[in-house]
């Protein structure tokens, strides 16, 4: 799980620099948050917003799963 | 895990779809009053797109419960309609706004599409009402499966036929040729069907852990 969510942190870092160069060459990634009307600080708290979701519900889907379990051992010991 | 590729798959498409969504160039086209706005196309256009598609997949469903009169595709259906429900009211909200600054001044105007839209949200949501209402678990399903085929039968004229024969405000439909110019656009469709595909996929992972839920309570029940 943690490995994954490493990888798919460092892909989304790697897509957000990719457009963030094409936008602009110099200076640092604050200089680069500032400029073009500040687009780039939206563009930022959105994918906080869905990472945060998506981490949710992937924290949820294990639970479920957790649980499926749980209901399956109790099945096959009844029977 | 080996089957949550497609979890991680939505992931990637919707973080895309926000960062080039929101970054790409689009055509600076002043048809229609859009602007800036034509961004919305891949924030609210998939909720539609996705609302159609989970309440195909559960009128299949409905149709396979009454076949074979088996509680598992009752459950799948009912949570299909649900999602469908939720991505229809998220397309209405959203289209509610882009109405009020790019038509008129107002939040909903009396167009054919838009009151297709909200008649539809209507009857589906006196689906979840008239499962409430039924104690008995086989005729709660066959009730309210039946139904489920007869909303699909109504949504169909009020979203895709009756709009398209009277003029309307909205693209797509009537006299208003204004998505025919952005539909040609490439830099658009680049980031517009990974996010249908992206919304869609996450739509699906919701509905599954609710149709999970559902399986388990069902299964403890007994």
């Amino acid at each position: 799980m943690s490995k994954k969510l490493v990888g798919l942190m460092s892909f989304i870092f790697l897509l957000f620099c990719d457009f963030v160069a094409k936008a602009q060459d110099d200076s640092s990634p604050v200089e680069v948050l500032r400029k073009d009307g500040k687009i780039y600080v939206v563009v930022a708290v959105i994918s906080v917003i869905l990472i945060g979701l998506f981490i949710y519900l992937f924290m949820l889907d294990r639970k479920v799963s957790k649980i499926e379990k749980e209901v399956d051992t109790i099945d096959s010991n009844q029977r | 895990m080996k089957k949550n590729w497609w979890k991680i798959l939505a992931v990637i498409l919707l973080l895309y779809t926000v960062i080039a969504g929101l970054l790409m160039d689009v055509p600076q086209l002043r048809e229609g009053n859009l602007d800036q706005t034509i961004r919305n196309l891949h924030f609210h256009v998939p909720m539609w797109f996705g609302m159609m598609i989970f309440f195909t997949v559960s009128l299949v469903y409905s149709i396979r419960y009454l076949r074979s009169n088996d509680l598992k595709y009752d459950h799948k259906a009912l949570e299909f309609v649900n999602i469908g429900i939720v991505f229809g009211i998220l397309g209405l909200a959203t289209g509610s706004i882009w109405v009020r600054f790019t038509w008129t001044d107002a939040w909903w105007v009396n167009d054919p599409r838009l009151n297709g839209a909200a008649i539809t949200m209507l009857v589906y949501l006196a689906y979840t009402v008239l499962r409430g209402s039924l104690e008995d678990e086989q005729q709660k399903a066959r009730i309210s499966n039946i139904y489920n085929i007869f909303a699909y039968a109504v949504m169909i004229p009020l979203i895709v036929i009756l709009p398209r024969m009277t003029q309307s405000l909205h693209p797509g439909t009537g006299g208003n040729p204004g998505f025919n110019v952005y539909d040609l656009d490439n830099n658009l469709r680049k980031v517009f069907y990974p996010a249908v595909i992206g919304w869609t996929l996450l739509g699906l992972w919701i509905a599954s852990l609710r149709i999970r839920l559902k399986h388990v309570s069902y299964k403890l029940e007994k």
